[in-house]
């Protein structure tokens, strides 16, 4: 059986502006960074998780043609790629710090929901990423 | 040119979120529109094209969507919902709840309870699709007439 989520993908329009957003303003750390040829992996992860990678893919050659590319593109920008969701233990805290960081896009400031606290903001190239605190159930609580 | 598309996408997703967020207060196109940098006629020719739908219908969808999440979840009143979510009449809002969601307000309430999926599913996947048959009509948020005009 499958045990653990390890690698999942999230379309970029620049792997370095990227980088840039995911670990220094995000917080997020580099995983692996190699190039093999024209391509380079370059994944991000949560600090002190380093069993789930986040890789950042970027459409074109030589994975593919430069028409798919753009049509990859188009739907990167205007946000119809999906998104991913983090956990924190302090949402309202992280919401400052990414304001300070310079986060100004946030399509969500933190809200309270019966399962948890959480906010939303766009990557620079329109993917959605929400970031929430669950509320602790029973389940959890006795773990 | 592929640059410029992707760059005007990303202005036009920006004002759309802005409506997300703001939904509940008095919108009005031209202040929607200086979000994504565009003059309005331009604004809801754009997004129509990228969107399927103007910025007008998408704002109601989303203030209606909001009205369903509240008619589901709390107890307040159909009038102060329909406050809440950014209508300013009673009237438009019953008129354009109907005409989306097929049937009234009070019966709607009447027929669904709360939804397990958390909010930000809802706020993604529930805004309703414009019940079967209906046209796109004019309204208070001026855009109709603009794209229209275009």
């Amino acid at each position: 059986m499958i045990t653990k989520l390890n690698v999942t993908s999230v379309w970029v329009l620049d792997k370095e502006e990227a980088l840039d957003f995911y670990v220094n303003k995000l917080g997020l750390e580099k995983g692996s960074d190699f190039k093999q040829g024209a391509y380079r992996w370059l994944t991000v992860r949560v600090p002190g998780d380093p069993g789930v990678e986040i890789s950042l893919e970027q459409p074109g050659p030589p994975v593919q043609d430069e028409a798919t590319a753009a049509q990859l593109r188009e739907l990167i920008s205007k946000g119809a790629m999906g998104g991913v969701v983090f956990l924190t233990d302090d949402v309202r805290g992280l919401y400052e710090t990414l304001k300070k960081r310079g986060v100004t896009d946030f399509t969500q400031e933190p809200t309270d929901h019966a399962y948890g606290t959480d906010m939303g903001v766009r990557d620079p190239f329109g993917n959605a990423i929400r970031i929430l605190k669950p509320k602790k159930v029973a389940h959890e609580a006795k773990a | 040119m592929s640059r410029e598309v992707e760059e005007l996408n990303r202005r036009l997703l920006r004002a759309r979120d802005a409506m997300d967020r703001a939904y509940a207060e008095p919108l009005n196109v031209r202040a929607v529109a200086a979000v994504a940098h565009l003059s309005e006629a331009h604004f809801i020719r754009r997004f129509r094209a990228v969107f399927g739908e103007t910025p007008h219908r998408y704002l109601q969808r989303r203030r209606v969507e909001r009205s369903m999440f509240l008619l589901r979840e709390t107890n307040r009143s159909v009038t102060d919902i329909c406050f809440d979510v950014g209508f300013t009449s009673r009237g438009t809002f019953s008129r354009t709840f109907r005409e989306i969601v097929g049937e009234a307000p009070s019966r709607y309430r009447a027929g669904h309870g709360p939804m397990v999926a958390p909010n930000c599913f809802q706020l993604w996947a529930t805004r309703p699709v414009v019940a079967a048959g209906v046209a796109m009509q004019s309204s208070s948020f001026g855009d109709a007439a603009a794209a229209a005009a275009s």
